[in-house]
């Protein structure tokens, strides 16, 4: 019973980070159909303000770090991806491999391109135990990390006037734009949210790998993306449940997987990504806008 | 005009292929008469066009954007390795082989067919499921083929020595056998986007319903472009692991996909020309940045070496290209003859 438990709580912190990368990268997928590679960079830089930073109170390195990443985001979007905007999306993909490479090879520029360690919040790292299971704190705050932002961002979605205009404009740009939502607002703000989740994820992982490198965010973005594609483009729910479900079957390969295996894991996991996409080509969650229209 | 019509239709089919292919001639001819750095240089640029034209034949005709075929790449490579090292080479380093493979040992061109061959039957037996997604899920399907592919090339060590490197592969490939691929390359694009094959997908790439309404079968055109496509990515492969001697998984993954998407994305990715054009352009963009990043002294003044600055120009320089000509640069258009109104594609 307490393997069970210890696994639900590993795939819940994992599949969490991985569900916040998907939401992030979905977020902004769903209103201007990005694929916003750039993302896993965003993540880059908040695990590099923290190291900046380092030394200061706990409080004022997390605040400054969502700040920066999400004024990063910001500003992405309006130096890059706004010329962009409308383009088709091929075009929008290598616009955001761009930015990726640019953020990365100026952190490279300033820092090399080497790992350097960071301790942050190392007071984490130690055990609680409950109900038989014991857990890295940092688990329970990731799992906690995840709770709040995705419960703050379905209240902020159906409850609050920016976020109806944001479905709107999620569902259909110009209709949206044609009654009077002030589509570059709502963009804009899709950014920040997206950038504040980037942040957030920073914040936990580089408390958990507690080494930077310039490179750090791609693992943690690409695997974003497939969990948004295999939950559902266009769904946010959706891509909550692609990046939970990465966490689950991650955690029970590396249960079930025996030891000569355990090495292929990453094999087992793409090709049972790979059939889940064969079985549900829309993805688990499928909006009905979201289809091609005819 | 009152030319024999067969023969000016004939002329006309040949020009966008064979202006291409003088193109290249003259760039290796030239990079052949200069230091041995820049034949490396435009022999890897050649190798990426080999592979650029075959990422073209796929994501141009059907539309569908793939991340998946630096797997094809990597299978090619590792194929002709194995077809191409001694014997006794393999005896020792790669115990899972398989008998016949173990003990054969074949001429580096001999092994081109058969290593494209591998990769093209590789893709359509993954292409049958595969090639029933579209859009966005079709995307992703080749990715997390490349991902599988590579967590097993990058941990079997009884096949591909798997987190070492995998040294002691025949160095043959250069400027001129690149040069030869890369015009197989060039042809068979060509050949197939004006095939009765390649004008069908091209029409189901601009409407897919009414491309399936007037009866055509999407998934079975889609396939042949994905294995087509595959071998000439296979060849591309089998090209760079003849050129690098030395093979490791890691440089079949990320950054070779970026740039060969980034390279046909640029260069217009609905046009042979354009893609051949943006590996042109990036490559020599790539170069000089690479030189710039080295230090150099402009009119007498020091520009000190700065690693990254190259990249940071790079990223720049494409998304400018990109905000301006979102088409990439040659839009849908081929390189056409005088007179003609513009090369249908």
């Amino acid at each position: 019973m307490s393997v069970f438990l210890q696994a639900v709580v590993d795939a819940a912190s994992v599949g969490g980070i991985f569900a916040l990368m998907a939401l992030g990268i979905g977020l902004i997928f769903g209103i201007v159909r990005l694929v916003n590679f750039a993302h896993g960079e965003f993540v880059m830089i908040g695990g590099y303000t923290v190291l900046v930073l380092a030394g200061a109170p706990t409080a004022a390195v997390i605040a400054a770090t969502l700040i920066v990443v999400v004024v990063l985001a910001l500003g992405v979007e309006r130096v890059a991806f706004r010329p962009l905007r409308g383009a088709a999306m091929p075009t929008l993909l290598v616009g955001s491999f761009a930015v990726s490479y640019f953020i990365q090879h100026v952190v490279m520029m300033s820092y090399g391109g080497n790992t350097v360690g960071v301790d942050f919040l190392p007071q984490l790292s130690e055990s609680i135990a409950f109900g038989g299971v014991e857990a890295p704190a940092l688990q329970l705050v990731t799992i906690a990390v995840t709770v709040a932002l995705l419960a703050g961002l379905a209240y902020g979605l159906k409850a609050t006037q920016f976020g109806i205009d944001m479905r709107a404009a999620a569902e259909d740009l110009r209709m949206a734009r044609l009654l009077g939502v002030r589509t570059n607002l709502v963009i804009a703000l899709a950014f920040a949210i997206s950038g504040l989740m980037a942040g957030a994820v920073a914040i936990v992982y580089v408390a958990e790998i507690g080494v930077l490198r310039p490179r750090m965010g791609v693992q943690p973005a690409l695997i974003g993306f497939v969990a948004t594609v295999v939950g559902g483009m266009g769904s946010l729910l959706g891509a909550v449940v692609g990046g939970f479900l990465i966490g689950i079957i991650t955690v029970v390969l590396q249960i079930v997987l025996p030891l000569e295996l355990r090495d292929f894991r990453d094999a087992f996991l793409f090709g049972t990504l790979f059939l889940i996409l064969l079985v549900r080509p829309q993805g688990l969650i499928v909006v009905r806008w979201a289809r091609e229209r005819v | 005009m009152a030319a024999p019509g067969r023969r000016d239709a004939v002329l006309r089919w040949l020009w966008t292929p064979a202006i291409i292919m003088a193109l290249l001639l003259a760039i290796g001819v030239l990079a052949s008469i200069g230091p041995g750095s820049l034949q490396r240089t435009v022999t890897d640029a050649l190798i990426k066009l080999i592979v650029v034209a075959g990422l073209y034949i796929f994501i141009g005709n059907t539309g569908v954007i793939s991340f998946g075929h630096t797997a094809f790449m990597a299978i090619g490579a590792y194929m002709s390795a194995w077809l191409t090292m001694t014997p006794a080479l393999k005896r020792i380093r790669f115990s899972d082989l398989p008998e016949l493979i173990a003990t054969t040992q074949l001429p580096v061109l001999a092994a081109a067919p058969i290593s494209a061959a591998a990769a093209a039957l590789v893709a359509l037996v993954v292409g049958v499921p595969l090639m029933r997604l579209s859009g966005i899920s079709a995307s992703i399907g080749t990715f997390a083929m490349l991902a599988v592919v590579v967590a097993v090339y990058g941990n079997w060590s009884g096949l591909t020595g798997g987190k070492s490197s995998l040294v002691g592969v025949p160095v043959e490939t250069d400027l001129w056998l690149a040069l030869l691929w890369a015009s197989v390359a060039i042809v068979i694009a060509w050949t197939f986007q004006r095939s009765r094959t390649g004008l069908l997908l091209r029409g189901s790439r601009e409407d897919l319903v009414a491309a399936r309404a007037s009866g055509v079968d999407v998934h079975r055109l889609r396939l042949a472009a994905f294995v087509v496509s595959a071998f000439v990515v296979g060849l591309g492969g089998h090209a760079y692991a003849h050129f690098l001697g030395v093979l490791s998984v890691d440089a079949f993954f990320l950054d070779i996909t970026f740039i060969t998407i980034g390279m046909l994305v640029i260069g217009g990715m609905n046009s042979l020309s354009g893609a051949a054009l943006g590996v042109i352009l990036v490559s020599v963009l790539l170069e000089l940045v690479r030189r710039a990043e080295a230090g150099m002294s402009v009119a007498g003044i020091e520009v000190p070496s700065l690693p990254g600055l190259s990249q940071v120009v790079l990223a720049v320089v494409m998304l400018l290209i990109l905000v301006f000509r979102p088409a990439g640069l040659m839009g849908d258009r081929e390189i056409a003859p005088p007179g003609a109104r513009r090369a249908s594609t």
